[in-house]
């Protein structure tokens, strides 16, 4: 049963690749509905969205509500709700657009589908939103509107006649882009009487009020005083506050079928609202939670540690209080011989931890030395059973082991094809296994490899960027786990191992591997006052050596009355830059060398 | 504390060094002129009731003797209106082999000038114009007899080590060349490759290299020893002198106690402050035209940085930090502070403590930087002793 407001409610999302345009059309759009004026348009929303916005990065979704006059003279209800742009938060995306019928799909007229932008179009396709095309920069001299026209066709399999020829920056197609969000996304076609059945999409923690939970109701109502229940943790809430975004935040006593609004229940971490949750009535609950609900497990792990073990329980703090707005984030306490106490941290992926690390430094003031990225590797004891590590350091012995199996990731990349060499080049060296190839026009291609997710971790985006000029696209999902031939590489240094730089690596490239890292650790690790031996073991064999020379002069030989202050800051820099080291042993260790395992240099 | 020491630059050279960071410009004659009538002026803006007395006067640059006779009168009568050149026991003028003639001297010689510091910088003809020096190895030579024959005995020469492509026999050969002059100073540096430099620019490019710093550290033994074999005291880290011949005017910057510096560009430190002058000759000349002293940066030092720097300057001469002149001085021990340092520095063999000194042994002086760096104290060791001034 459905009534006639819910008849003119629309929800929809955007999905655009960086760049082409969606933040742009988001603001037309708002325009267009009259949700502001021209001077609040910057301000207003930028207030709305504080407690969202990132340092940098936008990793937050938020929706807003619009009203929209129609020209068949009725008036629409849009919730416009957006989806973050990179791949560790691909499930997120998911979610957002689950709370959709519909989506834009903006492509731009000059650089066509990218990889990012297509991974979205199947989620959205997936949950079977209707597809608005919107070929977007048709001004542009570079424009091609009919080679995107056939890739839309031939990627996506839309109609291309359909596509919307668009000029977000002055205006063009705009107006045509709202009237076919009315007439092409349904409608929400939930029952108002049925048991409650809302979508959280996003969450997010408030210092005053608590956690603040998005949603979509998709069946019944929620209103203020309602005791609500969400329905995969078991939790029980009351409700205390509710509301919309236009986009400034508009209290409302309701949300009902089709709504996109917030909500706050005086919960006190985001892990009782997850993201994909479904929110019910504790007195009237709902048989079945909405589908799709999966917990998020982080993929990648790394020690943080501080520099100053006196920044212990700071640091532990620090990962409270980020964990408290962060659902997917897990650390536990870790203690290296080398490093100290510190945490084992998993991430989504390696924007998540970056975002992470930087927080901890720039808002919580810890100097942080991090471990190299790794990821968990399933091993098969030689007495049969499984034990999962994901500290290199606690690999068992090779004798103890029947079988080490690694996570593998299916990516895909999409390049002009000139690039097709070197991207092959690239996935080939890290241990990538050829999957398929298609062209999607006559310039581009997209190229799918499985890849082990540890050779993902490090610099593989980086890598793949430089190599093809910026061009490639770069998209994956984790596809299971598979046997490998996988060994531990020890590092010494002055005969001592440091467990902080012990990594796992395939036998084949072992020996490579261990004399590149002896080379750079040389280079990276300033001399000291004697010499230091850097050895790369596999069990008791050395399999590569290098020395760092002992440091045999440091004095600036000049310091006259001119020379004081200057010589006052050179010092300063020395201590400055010593404190940043670690003391392992009698060696000190920049933070440099405990990434530096997982670098590869293609110059060697 | 009274400044008894005083500094004047003359920032004008017939030729850049390479490797040369101080003020200096183009020797031109009208700016040369105006410059010493602002020097008259801006030691006026200090002085105010001359003449004063001070114990040493330094004349440095650029290249002092680039002025001219008649203007190198000038200067020396404006060092005589506002100082009691009689009563100063150390007046040194910096000057460039071959670059001087026999007139300069003889003015020196009338003013009272006592000890002149020759910028020979290494005795082989080929590697000094790849430094850019004007002189050769014969000038050298010449113009240590020319001084002599005024009397000017008190002669300290400058060498720098660990050029580009230089190796340690070479130096070797220019100190033993050095030492047969038989003066009764030298002063040896490493070369250190500033910002705005032709050498920094050729560093960069990757066009220049310098030898490895075990080279560089095999020179500096070598310089130790030749100058300690024949009967030079190392004194201070880069400075070596016949007992009775150290500088009296630099000891004092490393005594950490207050001087005068008039010029462009030049440094001072008078109640408790350190200041700067700015650099652009013509800026400088504008600012005393102006009746305002050209100083372009003040640094008052805290009692914190006071210490410090007692330290780390007072650490480079070879009969180091007396406690007793510490206490005296700041009221408490340096032990107080530094206990921990001191000992850890005594474990590493860098570091001597007799009677009531502290000092660098050679070692100590060779990793100088790392020794006074652990002289800096942490905000937290300092609150933690002196929170006199916490309003608790």
């Amino acid at each position: 049963m459905t009534n006639d407001r819910q008849q003119r409610i629309r929800n929809f999302s955007i999905i655009a690749h960086i760049d082409h345009g969606k933040s742009t059309l988001a603001d037309r759009i708002l325009e267009k509905t009259k949700a502001l004026t021209d001077r609040e348009m910057k301000e207003q929303f930028l207030d709305g969205m504080d407690l969202e916005r990132e340092r940098g990065i936008t990793i937050k979704l938020n929706s807003v509500q619009l009203e929209y006059g129609a020209n068949d003279g009725e008036n629409y209800i849009f919730h416009l709700i957006d989806t973050p742009g990179h791949v560790d938060f691909t499930y997120e995306v998911s979610r957002s657009l689950a709370a959709c019928e519909g989506a834009i799909l903006v492509v731009d007229a000059a650089q066509g589908i990218e990889a990012q932008t297509l991974a979205n179009v199947y989620l959205a396709l997936d949950n079977d939103l209707e597809i608005i095309p919107v070929i977007n920069k048709v001004d542009l001299p570079s424009a091609d509107v009919d080679r995107v026209k056939q890739e839309i066709e031939d990627v996506i399999g839309i109609d291309s006649d359909e596509a919307i020829l668009a000029s977000a920056k002055d205006g063009k197609g705009i107006e045509e882009i709202m009237e076919r969000i009315v007439t092409d996304v349904p409608a929400p076609s939930g029952g108002l009487e049925d048991p409650t059945r809302g979508l959280i999409f996003d969450s997010l923690y408030d210092p005053y009020r608590g956690v603040i939970a998005y949603t979509c109701v998709k069946e019944g109502s929620i209103k203020i005083g309602d005791k609500i229940q969400m329905m995969q943790t078991g939790k029980e809430f009351e409700v205390n506050d509710m509301g919309v975004f236009t986009p400034n935040a508009v209290r409302k006593k309701e949300l009902s079928v089709g709504d996109v609004g917030f909500l706050t229940a005086s919960i006190k971490n985001v892990k009782d609202t997850r993201v994909g949750d479904t929110i019910t009535l504790a007195n009237r609950p709902a048989e079945e939670p909405l589908p799709g609900y999966r917990r998020l497990n982080p993929m990648v792990f790394c020690g943080l540690f501080p520099v100053s073990a006196d920044d212990y329980n700071d640091l532990r703090e620090a990962l409270e209080r980020l964990e408290l707005n962060d659902s997917s984030l897990q650390y536990e306490p870790e203690s290296s011989q080398a490093l100290g106490f510190g945490f084992r941290c998993g991430f989504l992926g390696l924007l998540h931890m970056e975002i992470i690390q930087e927080r901890i430094e720039r808002e919580f003031n810890i100097q942080l030395i991090t471990t190299a990225p790794s990821v968990i590797y399933e091993v098969e004891l030689t007495g049969g059973e499984t034990t999962e590590i994901e500290n290199p350091a606690h690999m068992p012995d090779s004798q103890q082991i029947n079988e080490v199996r690694e996570p593998f990731v299916t990516a895909s990349i999409m390049v002009p094809n000139e690039y097709v060499g070197p991207v092959m080049e690239i996935c080939q060296k890290k241990r990538g296994e050829y999957s398929d190839m298609r062209y999607m026009d006559e310039n581009r291609v997209n190229i799918v490899y499985d890849i082990p997710l540890s050779e993902i971790v490090y610099d593989f985006f980086d890598r793949l960027k430089s190599q093809t000029k910026g061009y490639a696209s770069f998209d994956y999902e984790l596809k299971g786990y598979k046997p490998s031939n996988l060994v531990k590489m020890d590092i010494l240094l002055n005969g001592e191992t440091i467990d902080a730089l012990s990594f796992i690596v395939h036998r084949d490239f072992a020996y490579h591997r261990g004399k590149q890292i002896a080379e750079k650790l040389k280079d990276l690790i300033p001399r000291q006052q004697f010499e230091v031996p850097v050895q790369a073991a596999i069990g008791n064999s050395v399999i590569a050596r290098s020395t760092i020379k002992a440091m045999r002069k440091n004095v600036l030989s000049k310091c006259y009355g001119g020379d004081v202050t200057r010589k006052r800051k050179l010092l300063e820099k020395q201590k400055e830059g010593k404190q940043r080291m670690k003391m392992v042993g009698k060696v000190e260790i920049p933070q440099e060398a405990f990434m530096s395992v997982l670098e590869m240099n293609d110059d060697d | 504390m009274e400044a008894r020491a005083v500094y004047i630059h003359i920032p004008f050279c017939h030729e850049i060094c390479h490797y040369c960071d101080f003020a200096k410009m183009y020797y031109d004659e009208e700016t040369a002129e105006q410059y010493l009538s602002s020097l008259h002026k801006e030691i006026g803006m200090y002085v105010e009731n001359g003449p004063l007395e001070v114990d040493t006067i330094y004349i440095g640059g650029g290249t002092p003797t680039s002025l001219t006779p008649p203007q190198l009168e000038r200067l020396f009568e404006t060092i005589s209106y506002y100082f009691n050149t009689d009563l100063v026991k150390e007046w040194t003028i910096e000057a460039n082999p071959g670059e001087f003639e026999e007139e300069h001297v003889q003015l020196m010689a009338r003013y009272g000038v006592n000890r002149v510091s020759l910028g020979v910088q290494v005795l082989d003809d080929e590697y000094l114009q790849e430094l850019n020096r004007i002189h050769s190895v014969d000038d050298v030579s010449r113009s240590v007899d020319l001084l002599k024959q005024y009397g000017l005995t008190n002669i300290s020469m400058d060498f720098i080590y660990a050029l580009p492509n230089q190796s340690i026999d070479h130096f070797r050969r220019t100190l033993e060349q050095a030492l047969s002059y038989d003066l009764p100073h030298y002063s040896s540096y490493a070369l250190q490759i500033e910002p705005k430099t032709v050498f920094y620019m050729r560093y960069q490019k990757g066009q220049l290299t310098k030898p490895p710093e075990e080279d560089e550290a095999a020179m500096f033994h070598t310089l130790v020893d030749l100058m300690e074999e024949h009967g030079l005291n190392h004194y201070e880290i880069s400075n070596f002198s016949k007992p009775g011949y150290e500088s009296q005017h630099n000891l004092t910057y490393w005594a950490n106690v207050p001087y005068y510096a008039f010029g462009a560009g030049a440094h001072g430190y008078l109640n408790d402050e350190r200041y700067v002058n700015l650099r652009p000759v013509n800026h400088y000349n504008d600012y005393i035209q102006q009746d305002t002293k050209p100083v372009v940066h003040r640094e008052p030092t805290s009692l914190k940085e006071q210490i410090e720097e007692e330290m780390f300057l007072g650490l480079r001469r070879q009969s180091g930090v007396s406690d007793d002149e510490f206490q005296k001085r700041y009221g408490f021990s340096f032990f107080d502070l530094y206990k921990e340092e001191i000992d850890r520095l005594k474990q590493k063999g860098w570091l001597i403590h007799k009677n009531d000194r502290i000092a660098l042994t050679r070692d100590g002086m060779l990793f100088g930087n790392d020794a006074f760096a652990s002289f800096l104290i942490d905000d937290s060791t300092w609150n933690k002793k002196f929170s006199i001034d916490s309003p608790k």
